[in-house]
């Protein structure tokens, strides 16, 4: 058989079900009143959730964005001290984290859709139970309890199969944000302890280290040298301690620059 | 006739709409009996397109039931079985204990 009109049988068979268990139609009116707008405000914090989980993923690309950056310095910064082997690491690592941006990218269009949906439908449920209430106002004044009958079972469905729409509508929503707070937690964590640039491979913080030592040595070198000119000129008095080193061997150049004048 | 596409409301569609949208059913009933997910996908995809875009929504307030409903667009073939199978609907006794 169909399965536009299966769906639409399971719809419908839930609010006979529902209709048969009542007693006095008109109470039930009150009383599927009062359940609508509890969904109501069910599905509006289905949508504050759905705005929550996509500004969580939102965050999460930014930190990424800046990893991504700091891997992309990382590798200029190594090719200019010629280690092609630390600038290859700090790349591969670049894409990993580039793989996890896109999947993240995803995940924001699909949450931001979900939001979009959910809004619409939670308008949707508003003016319908707005509907809802002035015709069950309608039903309890004006008809005898057979005309009501007919009038609020045709309302009855009606709303029930709204309700359920939204109701199924939520669940997935809440599903889909459970999967990603998973995801975004265990990124969230990954990134909070740095262990996502060793998780991804690459060792970036190994990188780091290994550019820091190669800036370190770069800087001692230049300061061998500069002490040796120093040396070699016979000025300074005073070599140990990096700042007196150089007070004092710009106070040198500056005696040269007197004695040259 | 009315058709309601889960997640999206109820729209009215004509006869033409109604005959193409009875073809893809088809479609997607083997779909389920088969457990074709791609075949499942396009042919739901096919649908809710067509019901968007030839029909009108009905007025948010009008309260009807549909003759027809369709699953959520990205519904997958596993989750249509199930509600087929179980007829799970959260939410579904509109209140009723």
């Amino acid at each position: 058989m169909s399965v536009m009109k299966r769906v639409s049988l399971i719809f419908r068979a839930k609010a006979d079900k529902a209709l048969d268990r009542m007693e006095d139609p008109r109470e039930t009116l009150d009383y599927s009143y009062k359940q609508q707008v509890e969904m109501l405000t069910r599905v509006r914090r289905g949508v504050a959730d759905v705005a929550t989980s996509r500004k969580r993923v939102e965050l999460q690309m930014n930190s990424l964005q800046k990893e991504i950056t700091k891997r992309d310095t990382q590798a200029r910064d190594a090719l200019s001290k010629g280690r092609e082997d630390l600038a290859r690491a700090a790349l591969q690592n670049k894409a990993q984290l580039q793989a996890q941006y896109a999947d993240l990218e995803t995940q924001f269009a699909s949450l931001q859709e979900q939001e979009e949906k959910l809004t619409l439908a939670s308008q949707r449920l508003d003016s319908k139970v707005q509907a809802f209430r002035t015709r069950k106002e309608t039903i309890k004044a004006t008809y005898t309890a057979a005309e009501a009958q007919t009038r609020i079972n045709e309302a009855f469905s009606g709303i029930s199969e709204e309700m359920g729409d939204v109701g199924l509508a939520i669940q997935r929503a809440e599903d889909k944000t459970a999967q990603m707070q998973a995801r975004a937690g265990a990124i969230d964590e990954l990134l909070a302890s740095g262990a996502l640039e060793d998780h991804v491979g690459g060792g970036t913080d190994s990188i780091q280290a290994e550019l820091d030592k190669i800036g370190a040595s770069s800087d001692v070198d230049s300061e061998l040298a500069r002490m040796k000119g120093e040396l070699s000129a016979g000025a300074p008095k005073q070599i140990e301690g990096n700042g007196a080193a150089v007070t004092d061997s710009e106070a040198a150049k500056a005696e040269q620059a007197g004695d040259g004048a | 006739m009315i058709v309601r596409v889960l997640g999206e409301g109820q729209f009215r569609v004509g006869d033409d709409t109604a005959a193409k949208l009875t073809a893809l059913d088809k479609d997607l009933d083997a779909a389920v009996r088969d457990d074709q997910g791609d075949t499942f996908s396009a042919a739901l995809h096919a649908a809710v397109a067509l019901v968007k875009a030839a029909g009108t929504p009905l007025p948010a307030d009008e309260i009807v039931t549909a003759d027809y409903i369709l699953p959520f667009a990205d519904a997958t073939v596993d989750e249509v079985r199930k509600l087929l199978a179980d007829g799970t609907i959260p939410g579904d006794s509109v209140g009723l204990p």
